[in-house]
C-alpha cells in the first residue's frame, strides 16, 4: 500500500477550474457590454421590463430556497424584498435615462453617456436573491454586462436566480453572457477577479472585510459598511406607533437588512411608555437576568453570534435561555444607561432590539452620535413631530439616511419611503465609501462632456445625435464608400511612385 | 546579448546565422525574404514577442495549436502538475491518462468507439489510413487535390506533389486525387470499390479554407457508403471548437468512420493526436493491439493536457466566448472588405476558421507582410497564395480583437502599396 492509497484526495494538483471560469465569465461579460452598450432606450427598457418580469414570477420561489438554504430571514419577507427589486425597482428609475444623451442649450454641453462596461458585484448571504436582482436590474438600466459573485453560503440560490434573469434577458434580446454568476466562489477567486483589469467596477455589498478589500483592490469599487443604526423616539413621537414601527422593522426579515434598528434611545421620561407600546405591538422587554443572558448569547469571545444571524425571535430567546411568548416578535433587552461600552450596543442583525434612554435630548444627541460611528454612514430613524430636534438629530449624527416615523429597516432601504429602493447602502465618506447615497443605475454610468466655448455662437440643436443611441445593431457599416481601385486612396500617384521606387530599392538591397 | 540560461546569442542577427548554418537554411531565407523575419522569443497570450522586441498578435495560431493561446496559465498548470507524478508512460501498457483521455474524446462522438492517439497529426492520419485499409482490405487512398494531411509516409503521399516529389514520397498508383466540391469525379474514383478511404479535411485549411458545398460532404459520406469506402475527416484545423461546433463535421451534418484531430489537443505545450474511429472499423485494436505502435504517442502528460484541454473547451463560458469572436470578425471583415474593396475582395468564414481572399496570385503574401509590420502576424494558405489565413483564438477578449481589426485597417495601404509593386514586376 502506498501513502496516496489511504487517502481519497486527488493524487495530482489540480488548478483552480472555478478561478479560471470566472475569468472566462469576465471575458464573456465584455463581450456582452461591447454589444450592449449600444443599444437603444427602448431595447434597455424592454430587456429591463422582461427581467423585472420573470423575477416577480419567481420570488417567492427563490424566496423559499435562500431560506432553505442559508437559513437567514422570513420567506414572505424575502418574497417581498425580491419582488421589490422587479417591477418596483424599474418603475422607480423608469425615467431616468442613463441612455440618450443630454443637450443642454444655456451652459452649451452635450452629455454622452459611457456605461462601465464589466460590473462584478458581490452578494451577501443575507440578502442574497434581493441583491442578485437588484444589481442586475442596475447593470440592465445602465447598459452594463455584471458577473455576480455570491456568498458562498447562498451560492446555488444566488446562481439560479442569476440564471433565471440571464435567460430572460437574452429571450427579450439582451446579448448573451450580460449576467452572470459565479457558481462556486472562494475568497481567492474573490480577490483574484476583484484585482484584474479586466472589470470597470466593483459594487460590493458584504462583510467589512470583503468591502475593505473591494476598495483596496486598485479598480474603482462602490461598497457599503456595516450598519448600526439608532432610532431615536422623541417624547413627541406618538409612542405606539413608533413602537410598531420598530417591532415591524426588527421582524423583517428577522433584521437581516443591514438598515435595521440597533438601538431604540428616547428619554427617560418617556422610557415607561415606551416599554409599554413596545410590549403591546408584540415585543418581549427583558428585565435585568433576560438581559444579560441576551448578552451573553449573541456577543461571544469571537464578537456576534453568527447562528443568530436572520433567525427569529423565539428561536434566539430558547437558545439563550429566556421564556418568551410564542407570538413575541422582537426581543428588547434593556441598557439603563446608555454608555458605550456595552455590547447590546452593537449591530445585531437579528430581532433583538436594546432599549435605553437619556436623561435629556442633548445625551441623547451624544449617544446616537458615538452608537452610529459602529455603523459610520449608514442609517438612523427618529420618531417624534420636533423638527427642531429632527434637523439637530440628522446634522449630529454621522449618517447619510434618516428614516422619520418609519421602520428604519425598510425606510432606509427605500421602501415606506420614497428614498431609492436599494441593498447596497452607500456609507459615504464617514463609512470609508466612495457613495453616500443608495446605489442606484446612474452610479454604473459616466458622461462625455462635450464643452462649447463660453463666448462663441455654439448650435447644439443641429448636432445629430442620432448615431449615439440609435439602435441595437452594434457596429456600423462603414460609410464611406469603397474606393475606386484605381485612385488607391491614401496616396497620390506621385506619392506611389516614389514608394514604389523606394521599395524596389529596398528589394535590391535584398538581393546584393 | 540574448542569454537562455543553457545558450545564448549575441543578436538576432546572430541567432539567425547559427539557424540557417546549422538548421534550415531555406526557410530561414525564405521568411528573410518575405519581409517577416520573426524569431518567436516571448510569448504569452495570444502575443509573440520577436527576438527585437516587437509584439505580434497571433492569428497563425500554428493552425490552431495555440487555440488557447500561449502557455494557457490553466493548461501550463496542469502540465507542471502532472510532472509531479507522470512522465510519457510506456505505450505498451494500459494507463489511466490514456484511458481517461480516450474515454473523455470518445464521449465527445458518440458514435465512436475508440480513440488511438499519435504525437502529431500526421501519425494520426497514418493510423486513419492503416484502418481504413485494414478494415476493407483495400489499398487505395482518396483526397482531394490540394488537401493537406502531413508529411509521413502515407500521409504525405496523399497531399500537394510539391512535399512528395521531392522526396520520391508520391505514389500515384495507390493515392488518387479528386478536386474538392466535385461529386462526380468522387463517385468516379470510387465506383470501382477498390478504395479503403477518402480522407478530406472538413475545410481544406493549407488550401486557403475554400467553404465545402452545401451538401458537399454529405453526399461524399454517402458515396463512400455506397461504395465501402471509409470516410476520414480530418478534423486537425476544424476541430477543438474551431468551426462553433466542437468537431467541424458535427455541423454539416456527416458521421464519419474515422477522423483524426491533433494540433491543439495538446494545448500548444505538449504533443498528442488522436485518431477516433468506430467499432467497426477499428476491430484491429482487438485483433492484435500492438499492430501500430508508438513511444511517443499517446504520451501520459499530453493524455493529462489534453484530458484538460477538452473539458476547457466544453465550458459554456469558451463556447460563448468562441461565437462572439467569430460573430466580431464576421461583421469587422465585413465592413473591413467595404472599405478596401480593391484588394480584400473575399471572406470564407466558418466559426474562427477564416480565409481572406485578395486580388492578386500572392496577394496573402504581400498582406501578412503588411500585417506583421503592423503587428499583427497572420500566414498565407501554403496551396492558395491568394488566401490568407486569420485564425483567431477561442477565447480572444474583445479588447484585443478590437485592436487587431484597427491593425488591419492600417495595415491596409501598406499592403496595397506591396501589391502594386508586385503586380509592376509580374
Amino acid at each position: 500500500m502506498t501513502e496516496h492509497a489511504t487517502f481519497d484526495a486527488p493524487r495530482l494538483a489540480v488548478p483552480d477550474r472555478e478561478l479560471s471560469r470566472a475569468r472566462m465569465k469576465v471575458g464573456r461579460a465584455a463581450w456582452a457590454a461591447r454589444y450592449y452598450k449600444d443599444f437603444s432606450r427602448e431595447a434597455v427598457m424592454a430587456i429591463a421590463e422582461a427581467v423585472a418580469k420573470a423575477g416577480h414570477d419567481k420570488a417567492a420561489q427563490f424566496a423559499d430556497e435562500a431560506v432553505s438554504e442559508t437559513g437567514f430571514g422570513v420567506v414572505e419577507h424575502k418574497t417581498i424584498k425580491n419582488k421589490l427589486c422587479t417591477h418596483e425597482l424599474l418603475d422607480y428609475y423608469r425615467d431616468l435615462d442613463l441612455v440618450t444623451p443630454r443637450v443642454n442649450e444655456a451652459a452649451k454641453i452635450i452629455e454622452l453617456p459611457k456605461p462601465a462596461g464589466v460590473v462584478f458585484a458581490l452578494a451577501p448571504a443575507t440578502n442574497p436573491v434581493a441583491t442578485v436582482y437588484y444589481k442586475a436590474m442596475l447593470a440592465i438600466l445602465s447598459r452594463n454586462a455584471i458577473v455576480l459573485s455570491p456568498h458562498p453560503a447562498a451560492r446555488k440560490v444566488s446562481a439560479a436566480a442569476a440564471q433565471h434573469l440571464a435567460q430572460a434577458a437574452e429571450a427579450a434580446g439582451a446579448p448573451a453572457g450580460l449576467i452572470q454568476c459565479v457558481e462556486d466562489p472562494s475568497i481567492p477567486l474573490v480577490q483574484d477577479i476583484m484585482s484584474s483589469d479586466r472589470i470597470n467596477v466593483i459594487l460590493a455589498t458584504g462583510g467589512t472585510a470583503m468591502v475593505r478589500a473591494a476598495y483596496s483592490s486598485g479598480n474603482p469599487a462602490m461598497g457599503v459598511g456595516p450598519g448600526n443604526a439608532v432610532a431615536y423616539i422623541d417624547p413627541s413621537a406618538k409612542v405606539d406607533a413608533a413602537a410598531r414601527c420598530l417591532v415591524e422593522s426588527k421582524a423583517f426579515d428577522n433584521s437581516v437588512l443591514c438598515t435595521n434598528e440597533s438601538v431604540a434611545l428616547t428619554l427617560e421620561s418617556n422610557r415607561g411608555n415606551m416599554e409599554r407600546a413596545l410590549r403591546s405591538a408584540g415585543a418581549h422587554v427583558c428585565n435585568e437576568a433576560d438581559t444579560d443572558r441576551l448578552r451573553e448569547y449573541l456577543f461571544t469571545d469571537k464578537g456576534f453570534n453568527l447562528e443568530a444571524i436572520g433567525k427569529s425571535a423565539t428561536w434566539i430567546a430558547e437558545r439563550a435561555g429566556l421564556r418568551v411568548n410564542p407570538s413575541t416578535k422582537v426581543l428588547v433587552p434593556v441598557v439603563a444607561t446608555p454608555g458605550q461600552d456595552d455590547l447590546l450596543f452593537r449591530e445585531k442583525l437579528c430581532p433583538v432590539l436594546t432599549l435605553t434612554a437619556a436623561t435629556d435630548f442633548q445625551q441623547a444627541l451624544t449617544f446616537a452620535k458615538h452608537t452610529a460611528k459602529r455603523g459610520a454612514g449608514h442609517s438612523a430613524a427618529f420618531h417624534g413631530e420636533d423638527n427642531d430636534r429632527l434637523v439637530a438629530f440628522s446634522q449630529g449624527v454621522p449618517v447619510y439616511r434618516v428614516v422619520v416615523n418609519a421602520p428604519c429597516s425598510q425606510g432606509a432601504a427605500g421602501f415606506a419611503t420614497h428614498l431609492p429602493p436599494s441593498f447596497t447602502i452607500g456609507t459615504g465618506f464617514a463609512g470609508r465609501s466612495s457613495i453616500g447615497e443608495n446605489l442606484g443605475p446612474q452610479h454604473l454610468v459616466q458622461w462625455t462632456r462635450i464643452a462649447y466655448a463660453r463666448d462663441l455662437p455654439a448650435n447644439l440643436a443641429g448636432v445629430d445625435l442620432s448615431a449615439v443611441s440609435s439602435g441595437r445593431a452594434a457596429p456600423k457599416p462603414a460609410a464611406p464608400p469603397p474606393e475606386p481601385a484605381q485612385s488607391s486612396g491614401d496616396v497620390s500617384r506621385d506619392e506611389l511612385r516614389r514608394l514604389i521606387l523606394e521599395e524596389l530599392r529596398s528589394l535590391k538591397g535584398g538581393e546584393a | 546579448m540574448f542569454n537562455y540560461g543553457y545558450f545564448s546569442f549575441d543578436s538576432k542577427e546572430d541567432l539567425l546565422e547559427k539557424a540557417a548554418e546549422y538548421w534550415n537554411p531555406g526557410k530561414v531565407s525564405f521568411w528573410t525574404e518575405a519581409g517577416t523575419p520573426m524569431v518567436i522569443d516571448r510569448r504569452e497570450g495570444y502575443f509573440l514577442y520577436d527576438m527585437s522586441g516587437k509584439r505580434l498578435i497571433d492569428l497563425h495560431l500554428n493552425g490552431g495549436t495555440y487555440n488557447f493561446g500561449h502557455r494557457h496559465p490553466e493548461l501550463v498548470e496542469v502540465l507542471k502538475s502532472g510532472l509531479d507524478y507522470f512522465d510519457m508512460g510506456n505505450h505498451w501498457f494500459p494507463s489511466v491518462a490514456r484511458a481517461a483521455f480516450a474515454e473523455k474524446l470518445v464521449n465527445t462522438a458518440p458514435h465512436m468507439k475508440y480513440a488511438i492517439f499519435g504525437s502529431g497529426g500526421a501519425e494520426a492520419v497514418e493510423i486513419a489510413l492503416k484502418t481504413a485499409r485494414y478494415a476493407t482490405k483495400r489499398r487505395k487512398i482518396v483526397s482531394i487535390i490540394k488537401g493537406y494531411h502531413g508529411h509521413s509516409g502515407l500521409s504525405v503521399a496523399t497531399g500537394d506533389e510539391r512535399f512528395s516529389k521531392i522526396f520520391l514520397s508520391d505514389k500515384p498508383d495507390e493515392f488518387l486525387q479528386v478536386p474538392f466540391n466535385d461529386i462526380d469525379a468522387l463517385e468516379q474514383v470510387l465506383k470501382n470499390r477498390d478504395v479503403a478511404g477518402f480522407i478530406v479535411e472538413t475545410i481544406p485549411a493549407t488550401y486557403g479554407f475554400p467553404m465545402p458545398d452545401d451538401g458537399y460532404l454529405k453526399a461524399c459520406q454517402d458515396l463512400c457508403r455506397k461504395y465501402g469506402t471509409k470516410f476520414i475527416a480530418d478534423e486537425v484545423q476544424t476541430g477543438l471548437m474551431r468551426t462553433g461546433v466542437m468537431w467541424g463535421w458535427q455541423g454539416y451534418g456527416v458521421t464519419p468512420d474515422m477522423f483524426v484531430c491533433g494540433k491543439g489537443l495538446g494545448g500548444g505545450i505538449y504533443p498528442i493526436s488522436a485518431c477516433l474511429t468506430t467499432e467497426e472499423c477499428g476491430q484491429w485494436l482487438v485483433e492484435d493491439g500492438a499492430a501500430h505502435i508508438s513511444t511517443s504517442g499517446g504520451a501520459e502528460l499530453g493524455c493529462l493536457v489534453g484530458h484538460h484541454v477538452m473539458e476547457m473547451l466544453q465550458r459554456p463560458e469558451v463556447v460563448s466566448n468562441v461565437h462572439f469572436v467569430a460573430e466580431f470578425f464576421s461583421q469587422a471583415m465585413a465592413e473591413m472588405m467595404e472599405r478596401h474593396s480593391d484588394i480584400f475582395v473575399g471572406v470564407r468564414q466558418r466559426g474562427v476558421v477564416l480565409g481572406l481572399e485578395f486580388d492578386h496570385p500572392e496577394g496573402a503574401v504581400a498582406v501578412s507582410r503588411a500585417l506583421y509590420e503592423n503587428g499583427v502576424w497572420a500566414i498565407f494558405s501554403s496551396l492558395d497564395k491568394r488566401v490568407l489565413q486569420f485564425k483567431p483564438g477561442v477565447v480572444l477578449d474583445v479588447d484585443t480583437c478590437q485592436e487587431i481589426m484597427d491593425r488591419f485597417d492600417a495595415a491596409m495601404p501598406r499592403a496595397r502599396q506591396l501589391l502594386k509593386t508586385m503586380r509592376r514586376a509580374a
